[in-house]
């Protein structure tokens, strides 16, 4: 048996790194995500790790750059305004096909907005928040266990694709404590990291990492390669839950804390006879198609619920294609949707389809 | 027979893509023989700006990656704080390093990061087609100062190696110039010795460059090499800002 501790999410979420290898961290402080870079600023000396405070999340990102480009495991941390500084490295490393972790730790926005949980970064995580045709593989984690779990497979995919991946939490996620079930020891998976700038030791040809390729021909042709990398993630890294969605009139669709919500709502729906079903997305990107499809026939409708305007309304939309009705409820600010606010919305489409 | 005379091994032998008269392929050039008489190709790895150069990873023979503009120093710390014993540069232009890469200089220098930084200036926006940079010179006509840069407009041409002398983190500063063959071997010198103050771990280390760029200049290459000695070293005086007594 591994170890049983009572944490704080963003600590976790360290934790979870320095358990997966990552040696490297290079952040700015910003709420609600600090506790994370306060936990690598103690823990990354004891093990012979690097964490250097940036002195923007630019400057952060671009650290990450540089370090991923020599093949080390790094991370950076953020929250939404940060995270749209980031963009530009982002962007960049990207193209460059460097593999590193980012969490971004939501909170309300457009602009300063509030320091309270939110959702309304998903088209940005989603849907290439930077320049340019390309994704991050997006993890969206809903309790403190699942911080640890998918922060180590975050890593593992980076290096498994080369790519940059997201850890997309909450203010809610992040600030809460809850026990978490540390393994005894981590499956740290290796990649070929033969494309390393690492110094050629007078061993190899110099090895170079760049996103630039003026000839377009020759651009469109990496283009071509990034897509075909996106189409097998696509294909093979789908993840989502089912929960109660036998024979469900409605089937909830939520992410992240506001899945929990949606489970409370779940109980009390029972109690009034009312079956409701829900859908978890774990990949945000790749959206798991393929889990609404599994379920397309079961439900009148599905109401889809956000901590935002509905930004993943529009993907749900996209994979139902038109063969049920898709209805949304959400809060926005940093205001969390109560069961209340769904069963409203319940009641509202189920008078609808009677 | 003896060989008297050979490329350096840290330069690829491929054409370069630079306009005739450009001073960018002597300062390639300087840090390449620096690379080689040091012994140290196989253990650097260089930073390429945006901007002119924003290619040489294809011209140095050391690995080689590309930064964003102005973001090579956060880069070069990312990749020295991951490889502490291996040798890292940034070959920045003016625009580069002295204008959208401003926090990035100077909190790299400011933290002592020990890295070499190449900075070449030539008073101008050389990629993007000749506007104005943060170094360019008062009455200096460029694209986005067709009367000339009025102060009053856009300010005034920023001395890098002064501003950042007066931080604590840097270690070696040096101003050097390439317009004749006495000044070339100064500059030689300057990027050797900022090379060997990385490789003793001692900190920060900047060369400046003063440089030509005759294509948006309008000058020919040899009026070119004149303007350097007689417009920019008298705003931009040669010498050491930090480090004078350091020694390696």
């Amino acid at each position: 048996m591994g170890e049983k501790l009572l944490m704080k999410g963003n600590e976790v979420i360290a934790e979870a790194a320095i358990r997966a290898g990552c040696r490297h961290y290079f952040g700015y402080p910003i709420t609600p995500q600090t506790e994370l870079m306060h936990y690598m600023a103690k823990k990354m000396p004891k093990v012979g790790g690097v964490f250097l405070q940036a002195e923007s999340e630019v400057s952060a990102i671009n650290m990450v750059y540089g370090a991923a480009s020599t093949g080390k495991r790094v991370l950076t941390s953020s929250s939404s305004p940060g995270i749209s500084l980031k963009q530009e490295g982002i962007s960049y490393a990207s193209g460059a096909q460097l593999p590193a972790v980012i969490v971004n730790i939501m909170r309300g926005g457009p602009g300063l907005g509030g320091i309270q949980p939110s959702q309304s970064d998903y088209f940005q995580a989603t849907k290439g928040g930077g320049h340019g045709d390309y994704h991050m593989i997006v993890l969206a984690p809903s309790s403190v266990q699942e911080l640890y779990e998918l922060t180590v497979d975050a890593f593992n995919l980076a290096d498994k694709y080369r790519i940059l991946t997201m850890i997309l939490g909450d203010g809610i996620l992040g600030q809460m404590m809850e026990v978490v079930n540390f393994r005894d020891e981590e499956k740290i998976e290796t990649y070929d990291k033969s494309w390393a700038a690492n110094g050629h030791k007078n061993e190899r040809e110099h090895n170079t990492i760049t996103s630039i390729h003026i000839d377009p021909a020759v651009l469109e042709q990496w283009n071509i390669g990034y897509q075909k990398k996106y189409q097998l993630i696509t294909e093979s890294e789908q993840r989502y839950e089912l929960y109660n969605c036998d024979d469900a009139e409605i089937i909830l669709v939520a992410y992240g804390s506001v899945a929990r919500i949606c489970k409370g709502a779940i109980k009390e729906a029972a109690a009034q006879g009312i079956k409701l079903g829900l859908i978890r997305p774990i990949t945000l990107w790749p959206f798991p198609v393929k889990g609404i499809e599994k379920i397309i026939d079961i439900p009148k409708a599905f109401l889809t619920v956000e901590m935002s305007s509905g930004q993943m309304l529009e993907d749900v939309r996209l994979a139902v294609d038109g063969r049920k009705p898709v209805y949304f409820t959400g809060r926005m600010g940093g205001m969390i949707p109560t069961v209340k606010n769904i069963m409203d919305k319940v009641m509202e489409i189920k008078e609808r389809h009677s | 027979m003896a060989v008297v005379f050979r490329p350096p091994h840290a330069l690829c032998d491929v054409p370069m893509h630079y306009c005739p008269g450009c001073t960018h392929g002597i300062a390639h050039r300087l840090v390449a023989e620096a690379i080689d008489e040091l012994g140290i190709e196989g253990s650097t790895v260089g930073v390429s700006p945006v901007g002119c150069a924003y290619n040489n990873y294809l011209y140095f023979n050391c690995d080689m990656v590309q930064a964003a503009h102005g973001r090579a120093p956060a880069v070069a710390t990312g990749i020295k704080r991951s490889l502490p014993d291996h040798a890292v540069f940034t070959y920045q232009g003016d625009g580069d390093l002295a204008a959208i890469g401003t926090a990035e200089i100077v909190h790299a220098a400011a933290r002592g990061e020990n890295i070499t930084v190449i900075f070449i200036n030539n008073t101008i926006y050389g990629m993007t087609s000749g506007q104005m940079a943060p170094t360019t010179l008062l009455g200096q006509v460029t694209t986005t100062t067709p009367l000339g840069r009025d102060p009053k407009v856009n300010g005034y041409p920023i001395r890098v190696c002064e501003m950042l002398a007066t931080l604590q983190g840097p270690v070696y500063i040096e101003r050097v110039s390439l317009h004749d063959i006495k000044h070339i071997r100064k500059a030689k010198e300057a990027v050797k010795k900022a090379f060997k103050v990385q490789l003793a771990g001692k900190g920060f280390s900047l060369v400046e460059i003063l440089s030509t760029c005759p294509t948006n200049w309008g000058l020919t290459p040899i009026e070119a090499l004149k303007r350097i000695e007689n417009e920019m070293i008298p705003h931009y005086p040669l010498g050491v800002f930090a480090g004078a007594d350091l020694e390696v």
